[in-house]
């Protein structure tokens, strides 16, 4: 007897050789076939992307606005006072240590309009506030035009309007002089507010000073809001404690929120949508997946005359299992790769033209193509397997 | 080894010696069914090194069962098969493969090339599963092309060159590895007339430079042509002759 033989071998680089082989002979059915996994790896990532991308965006927006805002409203509802404040709280508030911002709100109940023509009660929703001068800077808003209420204009007809009631009122220039009716005075526009993210009520108001809601109002000082900035470290220490300061006698009837908690909030529906969309790109992969998987199948049938040849040429079971199995990988990877570049083109474009900053994560390249490859190795492997079980003698006898 | 042929046959053999590249013994293939297919049944056959073979006989006689269990496509239902010194029965799938890639060489009817390959890669894959490198490959392909005649087809794609030149083709990838045993089904079954004489004369040609060739075919004409000329009817050795020269035995 001869000598143990030495083993068949299929040297790595013509494993690629042999695997690419399918994909180079039928270009027009691989492309077609790998599209189902760019389509679910480019929308995966995309939407992991965008969502990204506009999370920054909103961080960005909350750390501009800051999440060290609380505010302070009466409780209101049925055996839960009186839905005002008590008179000194404002006082009481910024005595706290850490408050570094106090400012009050107060509603008057007076209305505003266009003219003294407009029937009463055609308001707009838009209702008159008496507030502190440091409003604004408590807020961290930006005036769209005009100035805001300053201390020397507290006891005149003056008026500041929110965007939105600025736009209702026909009011396109805070620092054009404009006059509208409150109460029953006229009073001059002296300034326009931008939007305010975290208290968008402020957009549907017009503001004077508390002395000019004394004088022209007949309203008294007692506030039912009030905005507080503080150290951001005691956000939650104050938050605290601010109950008890601003009503020790029933803290309870003392609501205290964080209006950034709205916008965390908004996040948190976006993500649910999401992942929704991550659902869909999941179907899509997996309709891709299938896609290679029958491509694959047909392909095993097709060239069952190059199986038998490969197994006359010295190939084992495991070799040609190797190259259809290889086969499919390269077109998932082809594919995966397709979908991350596809994915992250429509991510830059959306972001770009959004104002965003472009941010896809790493999580989404890499996940979308450890799917790919995933997908690849489960759609080839029946029909690898399949390959291998073909009979040499048999598939000899093909054509 | 015993005289390969039925009782009733003229048959001479060659003894079983160092020299045998081939001995099959009381060789059945039965596939299962009602009733059983008895493919073939009691062949006795032993191949010298250095010799040419036709092995012919009409359609269903069992010639290709008969290649395929030489070549170790398929196992013998019983009987004793050796290809280059190797019981076949002792070895299992794996080591069978690793047989096919270093011993035996095929060429089949249908060519089998490999589209959008080279002529130059196709003869370079008769050795791909040794393992060896492409480079290395290439140098020996270029050498078997140029034994058949093709050295000026090397970069050509060889679905496209036209059917002789790709029966070549084949025949030089068969040729690549120097295997110990060529077997070549209806080599000449896919061509006109003039690239079949191409053909039976390379084979003649690589014969004479020492290739041990078995022929399958069920041409008696181009059988004829051959030293030795065994003939299969009904899956048994009918006909088992050997003559010094070749020629027209008719």
């Amino acid at each position: 007897m001869k000598a143990s033989l030495e083993p068949s071998r299929l040297a790595p680089a013509d494993m690629m050789r042999a695997s690419l082989i399918g994909l180079r002979t039928r270009r027009l059915r691989s492309i077609l076939s790998g599209l189902g996994i760019v389509i679910g790896i480019a929308a995966m990532v995309g939407v992991l992307g965008l969502s990204e991308s506009s999370k920054s965006e909103l961080l960005a927006q909350l750390d501009q606005l800051g999440t060290n805002m609380l505010r302070i409203e009466a409780g209101s509802g049925i055996g839960i006072g009186t839905g005002e404040l008590p008179e000194d709280s404002t006082v009481m508030v910024s005595r706290v240590g850490p408050v570094e911002q106090v400012a009050s709100i107060s509603e008057t109940g007076a209305s505003v309009y266009r003219t003294d023509l407009v029937p009463e009660g055609q308001t707009g929703g838009i209702t008159v506030k008496a507030v502190d001068a440091n409003l604004l800077a408590t807020l961290q808003g930006q005036m769209e035009s005009g100035i805001f209420l300053d201390e020397a204009a507290t006891d005149l007809p003056v008026v500041v309007l929110g965007a939105v009631a600025a736009e209702r009122l026909g009011v396109t220039d805070g620092a054009g002089g404009t006059v509208v009716w409150l109460g029953d005075d006229w009073f001059s526009v002296v300034g326009v507010m931008d939007t305010l993210d975290l208290s968008p009520d402020l957009d549907r108001a017009a503001l004077v000073s508390y002395s000019t809601a004394e004088e022209f109002l007949d309203h008294g000082g007692v506030p039912s809001t009030i905005y507080v900035r503080s150290d951001p470290d005691d956000i939650d220490i104050v938050r605290s404690v601010l109950p008890a300061t601003v009503n020790p006698e029933s803290p309870d009837e003392v609501e205290v929120t964080r209006p950034s908690d709205a916008l965390e909030a908004k996040e948190a529906a976006d993500q649910a949508f999401t992942n929704l969309l991550l659902g869909l790109g999941a179907v899509a992969l997996l309709v891709g997946g299938v896609g290679i998987a029958n491509v694959m199948v047909i392909s095993v049938l097709e060239r069952r005359g190059e199986i038998g040849l490969r197994r006359a040429l010295g190939a084992t079971k495991g070799h040609i299992s190797i190259q259809f199995l290889g086969e499919s990988l390269i077109l998932a990877t082809l594919g995966g790769l397709g979908g991350v570049a596809l994915g992250g083109a429509v991510t830059a474009a959306y972001a770009w033209s959004q104002g965003w900053d472009v941010l896809i994560p790493a999580v989404a390249i890499i996940g979308g193509m450890g799917a790919a490859l995933i997908i690849g190795v489960i759609a080839g492997l029946y029909p690898a397997m399949r390959a291998a079980r073909v009979s040499p003698t048999e598939a000899l006898r093909t054509l | 080894m015993s005289p390969a042929a039925s009782p009733s046959a003229p048959t001479t053999t060659a003894p079983n010696d160092e020299n045998t590249v081939l001995a099959l013994s009381n060789v059945t293939k039965t596939y299962p069914g009602t009733p059983p297919v008895h493919a073939i049944r009691g062949v006795g056959l032993d191949i010298r090194s250095g010799e040419l073979v036709a092995i012919v006989g009409p359609s269903g006689s069992g010639k290709s069962t008969l290649l395929h269990v030489i070549g170790t496509l398929d196992r013998a239902t019983s009987g004793t098969v050796s290809v280059a010194g190797y019981d076949v029965d002792d070895l299992n799938d794996k080591q069978l493969s690793s047989l096919r890639s270093r011993h035996i060489g095929f060429v089949f009817q249908q060519f089998f090339l490999l589209a959008g390959e080279t002529a130059l890669d196709n003869v370079a894959d008769g050795l791909l599963y040794t393992g060896m490198p492409l480079s290395h490959r290439r140098v020996l392909a270029e050498h078997a092309l140029d034994q058949v005649g093709l050295a000026h087809r090397t970069s050509h794609e060889a679905t496209k060159l036209s059917g002789g030149e790709r029966q070549r083709v084949a025949i030089a990838r068969a040729l690549i590895g120097s295997p110990d045993i060529i077997l070549a089904d209806e080599p000449t079954g896919n061509l006109d007339s003039k690239s079949g004489e191409d053909v039976v004369r390379l084979i003649e040609s690589l014969n004479a430079d020492g290739t041990t060739i078995v022929v399958i075919t069920h041409d008696h004409q181009i059988a004829s042509r051959f030293p030795r000329r065994v003939s299969l009817l009904d899956g048994e050795i009918v006909e088992d002759i050997r003559i010094a020269v070749s020629g027209d035995l008719r």
